[in-house]
């Protein structure tokens, strides 16, 4: 572009600022125009590819059975009566919902309590060590943690049956027994996972004005009530994202109890996303696979739904 | 709200100077000590396990644990090059999870750029349909995304794991957001100057716009780099496998056999995951945090 052009394009915008009917302002539009759909196809088209088409066949597929060898047939709402009846689909489900009730709840409530002992006065250096400690687990792979932790739980060389020998216990049968692997499933996804939650909870307590705990005191607040009566309430909307996030995350688990106990012994630490798996690449039923993939999908929009509602009514927006 | 503040401060100043100079504070040492012992329960599986690799494969079942490692033997390292195709399944991770995390930050870039700084019609209803992607999980897309995949001749391929993770919401959500964090009115200079749209875009807004394209990318290495669920559907044959599916497949071989080999090739599985920790900590917990703000 020559600097003639510029000139004169620049004294055509000082002489009519505001008009924007004119040629270089219409013109300028209009490319703007191009250039966004230019910058947007490779997203919007990988996206409708990979992630659109996929939820509308994933759904449409619920209704077929089909095994890639012959063709699709229609059958209805076969595969979700299949799927509904099946033992090992049931207990799934109901093992993925416990899992949720008991993970979520520990580790919202471990990450809640370090978050407000960090947070307390103590010496800057301390405070970042301790941040990044229960960071840590965040950035390693889900299944190469779950590698490691099925050495440490060992039932005969595990180096946790090993402390609890020196405190006398006998050794607990982990990952032979259906409570002792959900309970070694629990523990290596909150160990893993807490990380996550703390440092939302970090967040929202550094957004708590001081004031308001000076306040406190000044009413002759114990440090208890403080923590009852000031930081929860201030800190329901971070509690309801931590809580949202950790259960729709904690609803889709695989890489751990697909490492630690490939869902047994038995079916006791399977998951729902486990039988998504296993339905649809080890006994090729893509439609019930689908079927039970759009069943968990449902729930995971329902319980989003259920908690913006909730939250309505019990979180405190300052 | 004046003799509030003289209050505080009268109170205040005694109360928080005073008892931390004349007796040990008992509530920062219980404090401290109940972190450092969360701190430990974090960090001792991971010592644990730096520390048995270090150990020859016969002592690594030896009891008491180690936790620190004293008298480093380098046996099981050796051998896990022996037992696995380690090095190939540390190419595959590299290239699956750069190619994605490169492929991530530029189309996020453009992406993002388009939904902060470019008006054009349905931006708000396309933008809402890019953000409602992000609720639907992987695992209930996978059956779909395999058939496509196998329907585009990709299957068992590197480019099978790839393509798919490419597009991010994510990814376009926080550059979006990063470029409404630029001033306005360096494209408003721009205009003015006559620069076209893309010039805009490549002189003023490409090059401010690096540090958050860092925090995709690192996001998205973290991310790709641990993953596991769609390789174990995506790829069949060995040399297509990547880091984390080799591990548990070497894991499932070897049974209980030794433990150290397992554990070395997990201590340089996580070497990378490591240097982003070190080096982009902080980029990391704020694209992690990021969206949590509203």
């Amino acid at each position: 572009m020559s600097t003639t052009t510029r000139h004169r394009e620049g004294q055509k915008h000082a002489a009519k600022p505001a008009a924007s009917g004119t040629a270089p302002a219409r013109s300028r539009r209009h490319s703007q125009r191009w250039l966004a759909w230019i910058f947007l196809a490779p997203t919007i088209l990988g996206m409708g590819l990979f992630t659109l088409v996929p939820i509308v066949a994933s759904v449409v597929l619920a209704f077929f059975r089909w095994d890639i060898i012959s063709a699709p047939s229609f059958v209805g709402f076969e595969n979700f009566a299949t799927v509904v009846q099946d033992p090992t689909v049931r207990v799934s489900f109901l093992n993925t919902i416990v899992f949720v009730v008991v993970a979520v709840s520990l580790q919202l409530a471990l990450a809640l309590a370090l978050a407000v002992m960090v947070q307390a006065k103590m010496p800057s250096w301390l405070r970042t060590f301790f941040r990044s400690a229960f960071f840590f687990p965040l950035i390693l792979s889900a299944a190469s943690v779950s590698i490691f932790m099925r050495y440490l739980f060992n039932e005969q060389f595990g180096v946790v049956n090993w402390f609890l020998s020196l405190a006398g216990i006998p050794a607990v049968p982990w990952l032979t027994t259906p409570g002792g692997s959900a309970a070694v499933v629990i523990m290596v996804y909150v160990w893993q996972n807490f990380g996550f939650s703390f440092l939302l909870f970090i967040g929202g307590l550094a957004s708590i004005p001081t004031e308001t705990y000076e306040a406190a005191s000044l009413d002759g607040a114990t440090a208890w009530r403080k923590h009852v009566y000031v930081t929860l309430p201030l800190l329901s909307p971070t509690t309801l994202l931590a809580s949202v996030m950790a259960i729709i995350s904690a609803l889709q688990v695989f890489d751990q109890p697909y490492v630690l106990t490939r869902g047994g012994p038995g079916d006791s630490t399977r998951t729902a996303v486990m039988v998504i798996f296993e339905s649809a690449f080890q006994r090729l039923e893509f439609g019930q696979a689908s079927a039970i993939g759009v069943i968990l999908t449902l729930i995971i929009m329902a319980i989003t739904a259920a908690q913006f509602r909730l939250s309505k009514r019990f979180v405190f927006y300052q | 709200m004046s003799t509030t503040t003289e209050r505080v401060l009268t109170r205040s100043a005694p109360a928080g100077h005073t008892p931390a100079r004349q007796k040990p504070n008992w509530s920062l040492v219980t404090r401290v000590a109940l972190l450092l012992i969360a701190a430990v329960l974090t960090l001792g599986p991971v010592m644990w396990t730096l520390s048995t690799s270090l150990r020859s494969p016969s002592e690594s079942f030896r009891l008491p644990p180690s936790f620190i490692p004293w008298d480093p033997d380098f046996t099981s390292y050796a051998q896990v090059f022996q037992q696995l195709d380690i090095v190939i399944l540390v190419l595959n991770s590299a290239l699956v999870t750069g190619l994605i995390a490169v492929g991530q930050m530029v189309t996020a870039a453009m992406a993002g750029y388009a939904f902060a700084n470019l008006k054009f019609r349905g931006r708000g209803a396309l933008f809402s349909i890019v953000l409602a992607t992000m609720m639907v999980p992987v695992q209930v897309t996978i059956v779909p995304v395999f058939m496509l995949i196998r329907g585009m001749g990709l299957s068992d391929t590197l480019l099978a794991l790839i393509l798919p993770a490419i597009p991010t919401a994510f990814g376009t959500f926080l550059m979006r957001q990063y470029f409404l964090g630029l001033p306005a009115d360096l494209a408003e200079a721009a205009a003015i100057d006559g620069a076209t749209p893309w010039r805009t875009f490549r002189s003023v807004y490409a090059p401010l716009a690096v540090p958050g394209m860092a925090i995709v990318g690192i996001l998205a290495f973290n991310f790709h780099w641990n993953e596991f669920f769609r390789p174990l559907i995506m790829t069949i044959s060995e040399q297509n496998f990547t880091l984390p599916l080799g591990l548990v497949s070497l894991q499932g071989n070897l049974g209980t056999g030794s433990i150290s080999v397992v554990l070395a090739g997990v201590v340089l599985s996580m070497i990378p995951a490591l240097v982003v920790f070190i080096c982009g900590q902080r980029a990391l917990q704020a694209g992690l945090t990021a969206g949590s703000s509203k």
